[in-house]
């Protein structure tokens, strides 16, 4: 078999006879709906993300305002001085309460 | 009046999406006819053609104008159609031996007459369906392009986005390939 002269018929055969173009009804009804779709999904998901967003945002301005107006609790001490000195002296006072 | 491609391509660029269908309406048929040198299956072939659209709208600020909107488009539905091949390379390779009645009946008259197998045979535009999908994907390509559709190296460039010495290398293996599917047909049948 000539697989040479095989090929070039069955090109030929492949030439001769070419694809339909035919397009099923409406297809490109069918396109629009699907992109017209398509367009309004992106901005749903853009809006629902920036109403997520500031949503978020309004929380955190609330908890802040509330974290900030609330009275602080009364410092036991007076201030971070005298608290270091009663830690570093700690051992000291006890030591000599001991000999005591 | 009807508006040009470039008028309606404006105008969805501006917005107006409505402005697409037109350009879809005019240009399906060709798509459609190049979906199905690639795709059998109809529901795939739909499936490249929506694909193929879609790409399109979404790319359309991409197109400068500089060419007919007709070739991007074109490039467009070529890439695609490749793309649909190399996903569904699977299961490529059937035995020869599983050849319908008219088919072996066409290569029995070609064997014994090469003159006398007619080309207009549906049997022989059958077979050369089941040669071509047992090719690789690049290869069904390139013979699709340069043998069935005898366009030049440099337009297959164009259309595939490689470069002349590439496609040159793939037609040559394309070709060695389909050689070898030939020949195994041959000793299938006739060994």
């Amino acid at each position: 078999m000539n697989l040479e002269q095989l090929k070039n018929k069955l090109v030929s055969a492949a030439r001769n006879n070419p694809p339909s173009d035919k397009v099923p009804y409406a297809f490109e009804k069918r396109i629009m709906a699907r992109l017209t779709t398509k367009a309004v999904d992106v901005w749903a998901i853009w809006s629902r993300a920036l109403w997520r967003a500031a949503l978020t945002c309004v929380f955190v301005v609330a908890a802040i305002g509330v974290w900030s107006a609330a009275p602080l609790p009364p410092a036991e001490n007076d201030s971070l001085s005298e608290d270091f000195e009663d830690a570093v002296f700690a051992s000291f006072d006890q030591h000599v309460e001991e000999t005591w | 009046m009807e508006k040009t491609d470039a008028e309606l391509i404006a105008a969805v660029l501006k917005g107006d999406t409505a402005s697409f269908e037109p350009l879809v309406a005019k240009y399906q048929p060709r798509v459609f006819a190049t979906a199905r040198r690639y795709a059998r299956r109809e529901s795939e072939i739909e499936d490249i053609v929506q694909e193929v659209f879609f790409k399109s709208f979404q790319k359309l600020s991409s197109f400068r104008g500089e060419a007919p909107f007709e070739h991007w488009l074109m490039r467009l539905a070529v890439r695609t159609c490749y793309d649909f091949l190399r996903g569904h390379q699977r299961n490529r390779e059937t035995a020869f031996t599983e050849l319908s009645e008219p088919e072996e009946d066409w290569l029995e008259r070609f064997v014994a007459e090469p003159s006398g197998a007619d080309e207009n045979a549906e049997a022989a535009r059958q077979l050369i369906n089941k040669i071509l999908d047992q090719l690789s994907p690049a290869a069904k390509l390139v013979i699709t392009l340069l043998e069935i559709e005898d366009r030049s190296v440099k337009e297959i460039a164009k259309l595939t986005g490689w470069s002349v010495p590439l496609v040159k290398v793939r037609a040559f293996r394309a070709r060695a390939e389909m050689k070898k599917i030939l020949a195994r047909m041959a000793k299938d049948k006739y060994l």
